[in-house]
């Protein structure tokens, strides 16, 4: 590791710190950024550069049993995406889903050095951490799915609230998550009860359970709050993808009550429906939607925007996958995690020329351009669901180059661009600030990571550095540099250094008692032995922990 | 005058050899041709290394010797004529666009797998999968022709949607798998569950086969189009005779667990058709 490096002559944009594209150094001393390092340090001259904070992906999928399905069901986007090995980095396979090593070389390539997975079952845990321990470079950790979780419904429908809270932090510590995960919370009940059925609404009655989902996300927020987690409850909501889904997402925001919860993949819940016609024809709510956001500073979003081309829909909900393989016609999986989860998987292609799709990428773009808190409406496509992490570049052109956005425009189905705002809001452009901004100090922000998306004094030492261009889609896709924890990983667009990157969990403190709660219904209804179900610490080794501010444990026990 | 190279040495194990199709060599003299990497095993060789080459590339070249363990020959042709004296490795003309491949022997499996155009004609047997989809894809040929003289294995343009797979010989099973649309034409006999899963399009066979119970019959009819696909391949050298031409032919439906507008054609010879 380069013990010092001072980067000098570069237009810095660190949004975190204020900093919008002041020339100033950044200086790096052992992996930390600080304030100042010996004038015989390395020098990097980023003339006609912009300096950046490392990228932060809020909500991605990368890792564990799903993400492998998803590359096992399809290889013909393996074959025709080869990711050779360099003198420093290793092989691999790219495509929309591509394998674990691919996977961190190609974050890095954009400038990312941080990134969550956003679903992954508690039983899926050790996978998930075995396959973010191959993915180089970045940082990263994941969001544990507790939504659909049988035990923990058990014991919100008998009103044992303190012990669903206990058990909450038991199952985000014992797994190593970071967050906890909600995935169309009843979805799966229902699902697996009857013929194609799925939660419609957010007082409809959880099959098997009396509970409703609105009552299942309030204890979920409470619980999360309380907890004093770094990133509180990461919702995906009810209906996703259905026509009028809009009037759901508001009502899921509603019921934080100024509590912080984070509404993921906005875009897939921003749809409203033409009246008198069939709820099949969506049309763009994001005005109702950005505007509850931009007005409820308790409510932050990523859009999950959608790109045109291939995809790979993978989820937690399973009826959701059932609905787009009725579009698509090809394969699919669909999975059930025992107690805990359901999935859906399905390669998916966005046309542009077909109406739903251009709406979906419309309404993608329309949230942006009418969010007026970048720090609480940020980036990400839901990769590989709503395209592949490789199309970030595009779609931060889209969002900074108004002329190139009104070509594409005109590309798009014309029908669809009637039913929504964004030629009402098209003439916004972001700039390179609130670009820092909803890639890095945003989504480092709302998930608590002190240490990210900024260079200010103590921040880690992850720095992109990319070459000026008036074409912002080959700006962002080829940094010059890319620095983690110090360390020169990419330099002149090329590798010069491999890179581990450390897990991220939490670790919050939960009353021990509890186990004597969970453990036999563990005995009774799972298929694994209750002590070979946390995950040990050698998962995480090299981790780190994030603090949390809550007191879990009630006193005097 | 052509390029004509010839194995000097067998390779022990496969060879991958992209390089040896009319374009690729293209312009080049002996030498340079002579000095291109292939891949080994798992390392770089030269093409020097195992042929002897002659001659200069004028759009045609000749391949000589036992190439069976040549993978990839003909990979993406686009244009020209390429003949194997010999038998040829897998993904013979794989992804192959236009030209002709014509294979004086037999051929591995994989034969023109996702092409789109051209016309691969193998003098011998073939092996399984030919003009099919690689696994995982719904695709396979797009367009164009292949013949084979000789035999073909299973799964014979497996997710095939445009073009012609015509066989001298008999087929394995599974021919037409998947299928989408084209044509596919035996003149031996098939193997079990041919057009499983298929679409659209026609499998043809000049016996009685056993069909899955998803197929059903429809009509004894002469086809007026084999009138022009038979007499066809008989120009191109295949053993058509008049009976064929003049069929009638037995048109069974299916597959009905797919969209049921696919047809699978027997001449009626007397014999029956079972289903299984």
């Amino acid at each position: 590791m380069a013990s010092s490096l001072r980067i000098v002559n570069g237009r810095v944009f660190d949004p975190a710190n204020g900093v919008n594209g002041a020339v100033q150094d950044v200086c790096i001393q052992d992996g930390r950024i600080v304030a100042d390092v010996p004038q015989d340090a390395r020098k990097i001259d980023a003339r006609g550069q912009v300096v950046m904070p490392g990228g932060v992906d809020i909500h991605c999928h990368i890792a564990g049993p799903k993400v492998n399905l998803a590359r096992k069901v399809q290889p013909e986007d393996h074959r025709l995406d080869v990711h050779p090995r360099t003198r420093f980095t290793r092989s691999g396979t790219g495509g929309t889903v591509p394998s674990t090593f691919a996977t961190g070389y190609r974050y890095a390539t954009l400038g990312y050095t941080s990134a969550m997975e956003a679903a992954v079952t508690p039983l899926g845990a050790r996978h998930t951490l075995e396959e973010l321990h191959d993915t180089p470079v970045i940082d990263k950790g994941f969001f544990v799915l507790v939504g659909n979780n049988v035990l923990l419904y058990r014991l919100l429908q008998e009103g044992r609230h303190e012990e669903f809270r206990q058990a909450l932090a038991w199952w985000i510590s014992v797994t190593k998550a970071y967050a906890p995960k909600l995935v169309n919370p009843g979805g799966d009940e229902m699902w697996k009860g009857h013929r194609n059925a799925n939660i419609t609404g957010l007082d409809q009655k959880i099959d098997s359970f009396d509970l409703t989902p609105r009552k299942v996300i309030a204890a979920f927020i409470e619980a999360a709050n309380e907890l004093g987690l770094p990133h509180p409850v990461h919702i995906h909501c009810n209906n996703l993808g259905h026509s009028g889904n809009y009037e759901t997402t508001l009502e899921t925001m509603r019921l934080a009550e100024g509590r912080r919860a984070h509404i993921t993949h906005i875009q897939f819940h921003s749809y409203g429906s033409v009246a008198g016609k069939s709820r099949d024809n969506p049309t763009s709510r994001a005005h109702d939607i950005a505007e509850f956001v931009n007005t409820h500073s308790n409510i932050s979003a990523d859009v999950g925007a959608v790109m045109f081309g291939h995809s790979t829909s993978m989820t937690a909900d399973a009826p959701l996958a059932y609905m787009l393989r009725q579009f698509s016609h090809g394969k699919w999986v669909n999975a059930d995690t025992e107690h805990e989860s359901g999935c859906g998987i399905l390669p998916f292609t966005y046309q542009d020329r077909n109406y739903t799709n251009a709406l979906q990428w419309a309404i993608g773009l329309e949230l942006f351009l009418l969010s007026k808190d970048p720090w609480r409406m940020v980036f990400s496509t839901d990769h590989p669901n709503g395209g592949s992490f490789m199309s970030y570049p595009r779609l931060i052109r889209l969002l900074m180059d108004r002329e190139f956005r009104k070509e594409q425009m005109a590309k798009v189905n014309q029908r669809a661009l009637e039913h929504c705002g964004l030629r009402d809001c098209q003439e916004r452009e972001y700039s390179l600030y609130e670009i820092a901004i909803i890639t890095r100090a945003g989504p480092a922000r709302l998930l608590g990571l002190a240490q990210k998306g900024h260079l200010g004094p103590g921040a880690d030492a992850d720095v992109t550095i990319y070459d000026e261009d008036e074409d912002k889609e080959k700006m962002f896709s080829t940094p010059r540099y890319v620095i983690k924890d110090g360390e020169i990983i990419i330099e002149d667009h090329e590798f010069r250094a491999d890179h581990e990157g450390r897990i991220l969990h939490v670790a919050p403190d939960y009353d021990p008692d509890i186990e004597r709660v969970i453990e036999p219904f563990f005995e009774d209804f799972y298929t694994i032995r209750f002590a070979n179900y946390p995950v040990d610490d050698r998962y995480v080794r090299g981790g780190q922990i994030i603090p949390t501010t809550g007191q879990a444990a009630p006193a005097g026990r | 005058m052509s390029l004509e190279l010839t194995l000097h040495t067998a390779p022990t194990v496969p060879l991958e050899a992209d390089i040896l199709s009319p374009a690729r060599l293209g312009g080049l003299s002996a030498l340079a041709a002579a000095k291109l990497t292939v891949v080994y095993g798992n390392q770089p060789a030269e093409l020097g290394e195992f042929f002897k080459v002659a001659g200069a590339a004028n759009g045609e070249l000749h391949l000589t010797g036992d190439l069976s363990r040549l993978k990839r020959i003909g990979a993406g042709m686009g244009a020209g004529r390429l003949v194997v004296h010999g038998p040829a490795g897998m993904h013979l003309g794989t992804g192959m666009t236009g030209g002709e491949i014509v294979v004086e022997g037999d051929a591995g499996d994989w034969v023109g797998p996702e092409m789109s155009g051209g016309r691969i004609v193998i003098k011998g047997n073939a092996g399984h999968m030919i003009g099919s989809a690689y696994r995982g894809s719904a695709v396979g040929i797009r367009g164009g022709e292949i013949l084979v003289f000789g035999s073909a294995g299973n799964e014979v343009g497996a997710g095939m949607r445009r073009g012609l797979i015509a066989v001298g010989g008999d087929c394995g099973d599974f021919a037409g798998v998947n299928m989408l649309a084209g044509s596919i034409i035996v003149l031996g006999r098939l193997g079990w569950r041919s057009g499983a899963g298929m679409k659209r399009g026609t499998i043809v066979s000049m016996h009685p086969a056993e069909l899955l119970p998803t197929f059903r019959y429809a009509c004894n009819y002469c086809p007026p189009f084999l009138r022009l696909y038979l007499p066809y391949l008989s120009r191109l050298g295949l053993p058509v005779t008049d009976a064929q031409i003049a069929g009638p032919y037995q048109r069974w439906c299916g597959d009905a667990i797919e969209l049921n507008r696919g047809e699978v054609l027997f001449l009626d010879t007397g014999e029956a058709t079972l289903q299984g």
